[in-house]
C-alpha cells in the first residue's frame, strides 16, 4: 500500500497547465484518498450522468477485488498453504490494480474532487509494485511477502470502492466509514512490510541480471541503475510512510471523532 | 479670513484631504486582531510608508513581508498606492498577512546560477571521487566536450552578469523557501548533465556527426543573441527604479523583430538555446532539462501573455506567448 506523498519539496504540475504546491494535509491516506469522506458538506456533485458512471466503476472495482479476495482463500484451502498463492490470483489482480489508473482521469476531468498528482502517485506506486517488481522479477512471486501486501491491498480495496460506492449513494452504513478508518491501522503497515520485503527480495535477481538498466556507454549518454533505483525507493518509504499514517490517524479523529472523545474522556 | 473660492470638487476634496489627517488601524486578516494603531498619518502617505511604520511597532515583520490589504482575502495592495486614493474613509481600516521570510530576487538568482557554471566546471575538470580515480583530473578527448563546457559556462556567466546589470525587477522579494526549491532544480540538473557530458565513456554526436554539432553550436549563438537582445529590450521599456509596465515592440535590433509573433521570446530563444545544447551533446539529461524547462516556461508566458490581454487593451492580436501561432 505505499503512497506517494510528495511534501512542499515537489511542486511537480498537477495538470501540465500548473505548477501546484502539494500540502501534506490533503488526500493523503493509503489509497483512502479524499474524495468524498473530508469535507460531506462541500462534496462537489459531479452531474448525474458521472454519478451513475462512478458507481459502475466503484461497483465493478468492489466486486473485482472480491474476486481476489475469493481466489485468495479457494486457493489457500485447495492447497493447505499459504505458499505461492499470487499465481492463482495473479491476472485479476494485474487487471484491478492496473484498472485503478482510472482514478487519475476521474480527478484530471474533475469527476472526483481529488488531486491529480496525490492519486498518480499512490496509483502509479500500486502499479509499479504490481508489474514492475512483482510481474518483471520472476523469483520473488513465490515470495511470502506478496501475499502480505496483496492481502492488505484487497481488504483495503473492498473497504475503500464500497465506501465510495455508498457515498456516491448517499447511504453510507457506520460500519463501511468506521471500517475504513479503522482497519488501515494494521492493513497499512502490512502493505508496506509487504511491499519493502518483496522490492528487498527482488534486489539481487536485479543486479545479476541488470534488469531494465542501461550502461554506458551509448549513442545518448544515458544510464540507469535499476537496482539502485529500487533502494531508493524503499529509502523514500522512510520519510513518506510516517506522514501518510499519521496523517490518516488525524483523519480518523476527525471522522469518528466524537465517539472516540466520549470514550477517553 | 476669506474662504478660497471653489472651482471644483476636485480641489475641494483635495483641500479637506488635507486639512485633515488620516487614523490607520491595521488588523490581522485572519484573527481580525488589532495588531497596530497609527494615528496622524498624512493623506498622501504611501502603502509603502504605513508598512514601515508598522514595520517600527513590530520589527519581525519587515516591509518585504507585508501583505496589506482592503480586504482580509484580497489582493495585496502596491507599495505605491497612495492612503488618500484608497476607498477608505479617514479611518483606514487595512488587514495584514505575513508573506513568510522573505529572500531578494537578485539574491536567488545568483545562488541559483552560480551552483550551474561551478558544478559543470568541477565536472569537467573531473574532480575526484566523481568518476573512477584513474580518471581524475584528466580531460576529454573529443573537442565538443570542451565546446559545451565553453557553451555551457558562457550561458550561466551570461544570467549572472544580467541579474547584476541588466534585468529590473518588479519584485523585491520572493519566498524564502523558494531558493531551496530553485536551487535543487538547476543545480541538480547541472549535475546531471555534467556528469555524462563530461564521462569518460561519452559518445559525441553519431547522427550527424560534425555538421550536427555546427549546426547546434549556431542555434545555441543565435539564441544567446537573442536572448539577451530581448533583455536589453525589456529593460529599456522601464525607467531605472520604476515598475511601470509596457507593451514590448520590436526595435531596430533584428532580433526583436520576434515581438511581433511572440510575447515572451525570451523564453523562446532560451528554448532554442537549450535545443541546440541537446543538439551538440546528444545527450539525454541535456534533453530531460529542456523539456522540462520549456513546461515551466510556457506556464510562465502563458500567465504573462494573459496578463497583457488583461492590462492592455490595444495589445496586437498576432502575438502568442511563447511559439509563433502554436503556443
Amino acid at each position: 500500500m505505499i503512497n506517494w506523498q510528495w511534501t512542499a519539496k515537489c511542486n511537480m504540475a498537477s495538470g501540465i497547465a500548473k505548477w501546484v504546491s502539494v500540502m501534506s494535509a490533503p488526500a493523503m491516506g493509503t489509497t483512502k484518498t479524499a474524495h468524498s469522506d473530508l469535507a460531506p458538506k462541500k462534496k462537489k456533485g459531479p452531474g448525474a450522468l458521472a454519478t451513475a458512471y462512478l458507481v459502475i466503476y466503484n461497483v465493478v472495482m468492489t466486486a473485482g477485488w472480491l474476486v481476489i479476495a475469493v481466489g485468495l482463500v479457494r486457493a489457500y484451502l485447495a492447497r493447505g498453504s499459504y505458499h505461492g498463492l499470487y499465481y492463482s490470483i495473479e491476472k485479476p489482480l494485474k487487471f484491478f490494480q492496473t484498472g485503478a489508473l482510472l482514478e487519475i482521469l476521474h480527478c484530471a476531468v474533475g469527476i472526483v474532487p481529488s488531486s491529480v498528482v496525490l492519486t498518480g502517485f499512490q496509483v502509479f506506486s500500486r502499479v509499479f509494485l504490481t508489474w514492475a517488481v512483482t510481474h518483471s522479477v520472476r523469483e520473488v512471486q513465490s515470495e511470502d511477502s506478496v501475499l502480505l501486501f496483496v492481502s492488505a491491498w484487497t481488504l483495503t480495496e473492498i473497504i475503500r470502492y464500497s465506501f465510495y460506492t455508498f457515498s456516491l449513494l448517499n447511504h453510507l452504513p457506520y460500519l463501511i466509514k468506521w471500517a475504513r478508518y479503522t482497519f488501515f491501522l494494521v492493513l497499512y503497515p502490512m502493505g508496506v512490510t509487504g511491499e519493502l520485503l518483496t522490492v528487498y527480495a527482488a534486489l539481487p535477481y536485479v543486479q545479476k541480471t541488470g534488469l531494465y538498466s542501461i550502461t554506458l556507454p551509448n549513442k545518448y549518454n544515458f544510464s540507469f541503475d535499476y537496482h539502485t533505483f529500487l533502494i531508493l525507493i524503499m529509502l523514500s518509504y522512510i520519510p513518506l510512510f510516517p506522514q501518510l499514517y499519521f496523517h490518516m490517524m488525524r483523519q480518523r479523529k476527525k471522522v469518528l471523532g466524537h465517539a472516540e472523545e466520549y470514550k477517553t474522556e | 479670513m476669506t474662504r478660497p473660492s471653489l472651482t471644483s470638487d476636485e480641489s475641494f476634496r483635495t483641500l479637506t484631504a488635507k486639512m485633515k489627517h488620516y487614523e490607520v488601524e491595521i488588523l490581522d486578516a485572519k484573527t481580525k486582531d488589532k495588531l497596530c494603531f497609527l494615528d496622524k498619518v498624512e493623506p498622501n502617505a504611501t502603502i509603502g510608508e504605513i508598512k514601515s511604520m508598522f514595520h517600527k511597532s513590530h520589527p519581525q515583520w519587515y516591509p518585504a513581508r507585508q501583505s496589506i490589504r482592503l480586504d482580509p482575502k484580497g489582493k495585496s495592495l502596491k507599495d505605491e498606492d497612495v492612503l488618500q486614493h484608497l476607498p477608505v474613509g479617514t479611518t483606514a481600516t487595512f488587514y495584514f498577512r505575513d508573506l513568510g521570510a522573505q529572500i531578494s530576487w537578485v539574491t536567488v538568482f545568483l545562488t541559483e546560477y552560480a551552483g550551474p557554471l561551478l558544478l559543470y566546471l568541477m565536472f569537467y575538470f573531473r574532480v575526484p571521487f566523481i568518476y573512477a580515480p584513474k580518471y581524475d583530473f584528466t580531460t576529454s578527448k573529443h573537442w565538443v566536450v570542451h565546446l559545451a563546457c565553453m557553451c555551457h559556462s558562457f550561458h550561466y556567466l551570461k544570467r549572472l552578469l544580467e541579474t547584476l546589470f541588466v534585468h529590473r525587477f518588479s519584485h523585491g522579494t520572493m519566498p524564502l523557501r523558494n531558493i531551496f526549491k530553485n536551487c535543487t532544480y538547476y543545480w541538480g540538473f547541472a549535475a546531471w548533465m555534467a556528469y555524462y557530458i563530461n564521462h569518460p565513456l561519452y559518445t559525441p554526436p553519431t547522427i550527424y556527426g560534425e555538421q550536427q554539432v555546427r549546426m547546434a553550436l549556431v542555434l545555441f549563438l543565435f539564441c544567446q543573441i537573442g536572448n539577451f537582445s530581448i533583455h536589453i529590450a525589456l529593460r529599456n521599456l522601464r525607467p531605472p527604479g520604476s515598475k511601470t509596465r509596457k507593451i514590448p515592440y520590436p526595435t531596430k535590433n533584428p532580433f526583436t523583430w520576434i515581438f511581433l509573433l511572440v510575447s515572451c521570446p525570451n523564453y523562446t530563444y532560451e528554448l532554442g538555446s537549450w535545443l541546440g545544447f541537446t543538439l551538440m551533446t546528444q545527450c539525454l539529461p541535456v534533453a530531460f532539462f529542456t523539456a522540462v524547462g520549456f513546461i515551466q516556461m510556457t506556464v510562465w508566458a502563458k500567465g504573462k501573455h494573459r496578463s497583457y490581454l488583461k492590462e492592455f487593451r490595444d495589445y496586437p492580436p498576432l502575438r502568442s506567448p511563447i511559439l509563433p501561432f502554436i503556443l
